[in-house]
């Protein structure tokens, strides 16, 4: 039992079902991400908990309580909403207040919440002023603002970062992440950026087509995704994927690919899986993040097993921080993470250094992450 | 930079612009001329009519047929003049107005907000109402005002205008209101504001410019309306455009062509007032209902 229960959750409009037996229990003072492409079926789930759509079957429970049929504001719940939703007619402090004057909260106690919301914030100078007249920075305080206000059981968030532009970003980012810390809220967070996903959460939930494709934490997502969605919707840049056919010798196991003269490759795979050992002479997809594949004197000095290959260099975008080095292994375009100031030009032989430790192997049929 | 280069745009179009402007002032001193003729009309004595200076200006200027269009004229067989007619009008159009409007704001805001089941079917058909020519409701409305007891009667105008207003006021509002964010009506939903509480403190006060268009569109309509106001209206409960056409059809007596330019003008005058008053919303509210969102 967690602090909110999500429990065989679906959702159907008319007969299509957008939501497939969703199960999510999260403790309190989690900070649970939503991600997934559009219409993968998360903005629906977050409404579903906030009580703005009804659930088709299973119950949604907060403290214990069956919230089914609950109405929104008598959840104990609080939603920031992507346009941040100001009540344009209203000042900062009357749009903080609102919900606790809807709640019949009486008047000065409504103006001791604001002002400890305000300084908090650190909104105090907005407070008479109008939405209109606020950047989208204060605007999406203002927001946070009127969830705060009401000191709610669980914080929803839908999207909220997504119209302001990048550097605000990642400021309000990195605030959204201090405030959690600071308060210990519980908070389900919904986003497509997966960047703010990996930063922000204490566990992710990755949605694609109204299926949860795997929940777990942060690391467990990015180093073991459970399918290939996951592997490629998550990082930047996308995870590599080379066909390979697995070779069991003894108590190795090998990838056997090509490089690009058409050379063969053998990788030996780190600690292999008994479940591993049975596609002996079958294709399989091995995952390689760019930053296990890199040069050798950026290679993990740490990392137990490292293999070295030489291949040439298609493209490389130096990108300031690093260099991102293309090239063809298997007849797959793969993406290196380079050192920034490493010596490579399109056209030459380099040499690639894999970190088989952070390698990951795919069934292709299944899609799913061979363990 | 003062001087400008010869090809700018605005120096080859100066010769297009002197016609275009023209061309338009013509077009205004064409259009006003009916109410220059009114005016000029309504402050002369009658000699000067009928003497064939009708385009002149008065040569005795005279409040006269004012006054006398107000307060003395025969309207019908009684030598009230147009007053009470005027609180007749008033006294049906206010409410008229009021009601049609709170009705299409709260249609307007249930029809986009609190969708249902069919929501479109009954938009469609409400709009199907601004379509109806009166002339086909006529005999069906007086059968059911009789049947209401409310034949004859202001009350009874009243709702005949309510009815066939509400049609257009939500068409305004539900396109106003489509435009407006749906999340708001959430955060108002999550913060605990019910239905009414939702209406009046969020939607409303961002409704101005719509309500002016309404306001203006259904008090023009209703009170320039003479078909409804003839036929459900009689004698004394008559309202000001029926009264109008009492005033200058009636078979007895001279012409007093001055005395019926002003009551004309006294008729317009209220449509006008709101025109002014509130016009510049009208243009401001129109934009908003239709580029917005």
């Amino acid at each position: 039992m967690g602090f909110l229960d999500i429990n065989n959750v679906t959702k159907s409009y008319g007969t299509v079902e957008v939501l497939h037996r969703v199960n999510i229990a999260v403790e309190e003072g989690e900070f649970l991400v939503l991600v997934g492409p559009s219409g993968c079926g998360k903005s629906t789930l977050l409404n579903m908990i906030a009580g703005l759509e009804e659930i088709t079957s299973g119950d949604i429970r907060i403290k214990d309580s069956v919230m089914n049929g609950v109405h929104p504001s008598n959840r104990n719940i609080a939603m920031v909403f992507q346009s941040y939703a100001l009540y344009p007619n209203m000042t900062v402090g009357q749009n903080i207040t609102f919900g606790l004057e809807m709640h019949g909260v009486p008047k000065p106690e409504r103006e001791k919440a604001m002002a400890d919301v305000a300084r908090l914030l650190q909104i105090e100078q907005l407070l008479d002023r109008k939405p209109g007249q606020l950047s989208g920075g204060q605007r999406q305080r203002v927001a946070m603002g009127r969830a705060l206000v009401r000191n709610p059981d669980v914080f929803l968030f839908d999207e909220p970062l997504s119209n302001l532009d990048a550097k605000l970003r990642v400021d309000m980012r990195t605030e959204i992440k201090k405030l959690h810390q600071k308060l210990g809220t519980t908070i389900v967070y919904v986003t497509h950026d997966q960047i703010e996903a990996m930063t922000l959460s204490t566990r992710i939930a990755v949605m694609n087509g109204g299926y949860v494709q795997q929940l777990g934490t942060p690391k467990e997502i990015y180093d073991t995704p459970a399918n290939l969605f996951v592997a490629t919707f998550m990082g930047s840049p996308s995870m590599n994927l080379i066909n390979v056919t697995v070779q069991v010798d003894g108590n190795s196991v090998y990838a056997k690919t090509q490089n690009d003269q058409g050379k063969d490759l053998r990788l030996a795979l780190y600690e292999p899986s008994e479940a591993l050992k049975a596609f002996d002479g079958k294709d399989v997809i091995l995952g390689v993040r760019s930053e296990a594949l890199t040069d050798v004197e950026g290679a993990d000095q740490r990392s137990s097993h490292v293999e070295v290959i030489r291949n040439t260099v298609t493209v490389t975008e130096p990108a300031g921080s690093d260099t991102f080095v293309a090239t063809t292994v298997g007849g797959a375009e793969c993406v290196a993470r380079m050192r920034a100031d490493t010596d490579v030009s399109p056209g030459q032989q380099a040499e690639f250094a894999f970190n088989m430790e952070k390698a990951v192997v795919f069934d292709p049929e299944t899609e799913n992450r061979i363990q | 930079m003062a001087i400008a280069s010869s090809d700018t745009a605005i120096r080859t179009g100066r010769f297009t612009r002197t016609l275009i402007y023209v061309v338009l002032i013509l077009f205004v001193l064409f259009y006003m001329l009916p109410l220059y003729v009114m005016l000029v009309n309504s402050v002369k004595p009658l000699g000067e009519i009928t003497g064939g200076g009708m385009m002149s200006l008065p040569t005795a200027f005279t409040l006269e047929p004012w006054a006398k269009a107000w307060s003395t004229a025969q309207i019908g067989v009684e030598p009230t003049g147009l007053q009470p007619y005027f609180w007749n009008s008033i006294s049906m159009v206010v409410p008229a107005v009021v009601i049609s409007t709170t009705l299409g704001a709260l249609n307007g805001y249930i029809l986009t907000k609190w969708r249902f089941r069919g929501d479109t079917i009954l938009f469609g058909l409400m709009l199907f109402s601004c379509f109806i020519p009166f002339q086909i409701v006529l005999i069906p409305m007086a059968a059911i005002l009789g049947k209401l007891g409310l034949s004859g009667s202001t009350a009874g105008l009243v709702l005949v205008h309510v009815v066939y207003g509400v049609g257009f006021s939500t068409l305004y509002f539900r396109n106003y209101y489509a435009a407006f964010p749906t999340e708001l009506v959430r955060a108002a939903q999550i913060d605990g504001a019910g239905f009414f509480q939702i209406f009046w403190r969020i939607l409303l006060p961002s409704s101005g410019p719509i309500i002016v268009v309404c306001v203006i569109w259904q008090f023009t309509n209703i009170w320039n309306d003479f078909l409804f106001g003839a036929s459900f209206a009689s004698g004394d409960g008559a309202p000001m455009t029926v009264a109008l056409n009492n005033l200058v059809q009636s078979s007895t007596g001279v012409k007093e062509y001055n005395v019926h330019f002003a009551g004309a003008i006294l008729a317009a005058m209220p449509t006008l007032l709101v025109y002014i008053v509130a016009g510049r919303y009208f243009v401001r509210g129109l934009m908003a209902g239709s580029v917005k969102g």
